[in-house]
């Protein structure tokens, strides 16, 4: 009995020791995988900041009104938030790799899941990029115009289309990650709709006024019966 | 060849047949029939009454009118000045009239004008804006002459305005191209201008053409190009400006087209504008500039409001644009009284120059650094309507030159933002 035990115990211990054995090269081949993974991240971060650098993408961002939205998100610069999210990527492929050199059942799946995965994710990264930029844009340009044509509410404007630009972009990246379609094209099918009911209502109610104005200016601009017309300046 | 590229077959065809010439007058129209046949006929009465020994040429670029432009600049004939009995023609006047390609935009017509002078190898040439109505032919002997002699290469107007017409000029284009460029032209961006056929040359060849400053606010990018290669330069009193319906000028186009232009060249000539340090008049012909005093119905309030909820709704953009000391003084005076309200002379020049540095850095889209400035421009309007009331024209043109001169005392201030962060 006692032998018994002891050969069991003898062979479960060399059992676990030749499965260690077996495991500790793919734990090595893991660990320099990773290890060089990291490297050659670092070395594709710096490259890719350098080049970012060389070619100003910092200045082209603030142009595209970029620097204001990272810096309100208090978020690093372009090109350094650019830079670090290809060393991840690069990184997180190379442990991914790594990880499946364990040989771990099911593991290799995910990894082919997340490789298939990974240009979805970086499209939806530009489609995300894109559209923030644009809301950013558009909500400038709006705003500006109804400031310049002494429109009431200019910043309600300009909230306006940032939120349906934001929303508009949001519902795209969902679509292109292919989260819970059907439950986002709803929300966003509801948010809009909403968005449009309460514009059409807050205009058709608040904006009578506005219009009359705006059609009388636009299309009799003639002078009315007893009003004097002022002097227009020409600026240049 | 520059004319290669820009003038279409039907332009070449025409100019072909009128060989060489020794003037040209350009007219570049868009849906401009309501005035243009009067214009045209001024010019052919001036050239044939003062270049009358000169082969002349009129150079229509039409931007594809649907107003018969094209057909009443044609129509314009000798035959209509014929009850003149002084008008005698000695040579052939041509008169040339077609579309330029790309759509109508006055850049691409001033340089299709340019191309026809260069290919008919003139000695001076003119242009003349489709809607100067008061032109008279003086006019065209008073801006070809000086050039045509030898004596000037470039020659912009002077005219008769009323005092509180141009004001964007007299308040920031005028003052501000002086201050960057040493030379007191005080119109830089004009309807009429004229220059010699080698500054047609070096025109073309500028890089002006592929950016957007080659299709809107060309004007001044060419007097800026005139003075920054050191061409001659003369300034010459035309007569009475006419007035333009502002419903049409519209204030953000008008920024666009001279503000714009002129952040723009900043960047190219940093190495010129950031040494000069004072101004140098322009010899000038003629009587200066004149300005006509009778009482005008203006809607300041209007103005004062629209500068005040400027600087309160566009308070996110300012900031981006703005140092923090001069936004909160203009957060001060626009929180006055319409009675105590001052936007003096060194506040506005400081704004000026940060939206210029601001404009240069691209802190935001560009065109929105220029259209952010037009709320703030309508305060510095209202406050030069408001100190003028009762000006005459001496002290006006005196305001007007302390304001140059505070310009160009705090324009280090600028050349010092230019390369610095806000």
């Amino acid at each position: 009995m006692r032998e018994m035990i002891v050969n069991e115990l003898t062979q479960a211990t060399q059992e676990l020791v030749r499965e260690f054995a077996r495991f500790l090269p793919r734990l090595m081949v893991m660990l320099i995988v990773v290890l060089v993974g990291w490297v050659i991240a670092y070395v594709v971060k710096w490259i890719l900041r350098s080049f970012l650098r060389l070619i100003k993408f910092d200045k082209l961002s603030e142009g595209a009104g970029a620097t204001q939205l990272l810096n309100k998100a208090a978020l690093p610069s372009s090109t350094e938030l650019v830079s670090r999210f290809a060393f991840w990527t690069a990184w997180l492929g190379f442990i991914l790799v790594g990880v499946s050199a364990l040989g771990i059942l099911g593991m290799q799946e995910y990894v082919t899941r997340f490789f298939v995965f990974l240009p979805r994710l970086l499209v939806a990264l530009i489609f995300l990029f894109i559209g923030l930029l644009a809301a950013s844009f558009f909500s400038r340009a709006a705003l500006l115009w109804a400031v310049n044509t002494n429109m009431p509410s200019p910043r309600l404007l300009s909230s306006a289309a940032r939120v349906l630009i934001t929303v508009f972009t949001a519902s795209a990246v969902f679509e292109e990650l292919g989260l819970a379609d059907s439950t986002m094209l709803l929300a966003f099918a509801i948010v809009l709709g909403a968005v449009m009911l309460g514009l059409a209502i807050a205009f058709g109610l608040g904006g009578q006024d506005l219009a009359r104005r705006f059609l009388e200016a636009r299309f009799a601009p003639e002078k009315k019966e007893g009003q004097e017309r002022e002097d227009e300046l020409s600026p240049l | 060849m520059a004319e290669e590229s820009i003038l279409t077959d039907e332009f070449l065809r025409q100019l072909i047949n009128v060989g060489e010439a020794d003037v040209l007058v350009g007219v570049p129209t868009y849906n401009n029939a309501a005035t243009v046949g009067q214009v045209v006929q001024t010019i052919r009465a001036g050239l044939l009454k003062y270049f009358p020994r000169e082969r002349a040429v009129i150079v229509n670029a039409d931007g594809g009118s649907r107003d018969q432009t094209s057909d009443l600049v044609r129509g314009a004939s000798i035959s209509d000045l014929q009850h003149s009995t002084d008008l005698n023609a000695l040579r052939t006047l041509h008169s040339i009239s077609a579309e330029y390609a790309g759509g109508p935009a006055t850049g691409t017509a001033l340089r299709t004008i340019l191309a026809s002078a260069e290919l008919l190898r003139v000695s001076a040439c003119a242009v003349v804006s489709p809607e100067s109505t008061t032109i008279a032919p003086e006019w065209i002997e008073r801006l070809l002459r000086p050039v045509y002699q030898g004596n000037f290469d470039f020659v912009t107007p002077l005219y008769r305005r009323h005092k509180f017409d141009g004001l964007l000029m007299r308040n920031l284009v005028y003052p501000m191209t002086r201050a960057f460029y040493g030379k007191q032209v005080r119109e830089p961006y004009a309807a009429e201008f004229s220059f010699s056929g080698q500054l047609a040359s070096h025109f073309l060849a500028q890089e002006i053409w592929t950016h957007e400053v080659g299709h809107t606010g060309t004007e001044i990018a060419l007097t800026i190009s005139a003075i920054t290669g050191g061409f001659r330069l003369a300034q010459s009193f035309l007569g009475v400006k006419p007035h333009v319906d502002a419903r049409a000028a519209d204030l953000v186009a008008a920024m666009r087209q001279t503000v714009g232009a002129l952040f723009w060249s900043l960047e190219p000539n940093f190495s010129l504008w950031s040494t000069k340090n004072d101004s140098q008049p322009v010899p000038t012909l003629g009587a200066g500039q004149e300005v006509t005093l009778e009482p005008l119905r203006i809607n300041r309030k209007r103005l004062f409001g629209m500068f005040r909820s400027g600087v309160a709704e566009l308070e996110p953009v300012l900031k981006s644009i703005l140092s923090p000391p001069t936004l909160s003084e203009l957060q001060r005076i626009s929180a006055l009284d319409e009675g105590d309200f001052l936007y003096g002379d060194d506040l506005w020049a400081r704004t000026v120059y940060e939206f210029a540095a601001s404009y240069h850095k691209a802190v935001i889209s560009r065109d929105h650094v220029v259209q952010a400035l037009a709320p703030l421009y309508r305060g510095r309007a209202f406050t030069f309507l408001v100190e003028n009331r009762e000006a005459s024209g001496e002290q006006m043109e005196q305001k007007v030159e302390d304001f140059c001169l505070t310009c160009e005392r705090l324009k280090p201030s600028l050349v010092e933002q230019w390369n610095g962060r806000k």
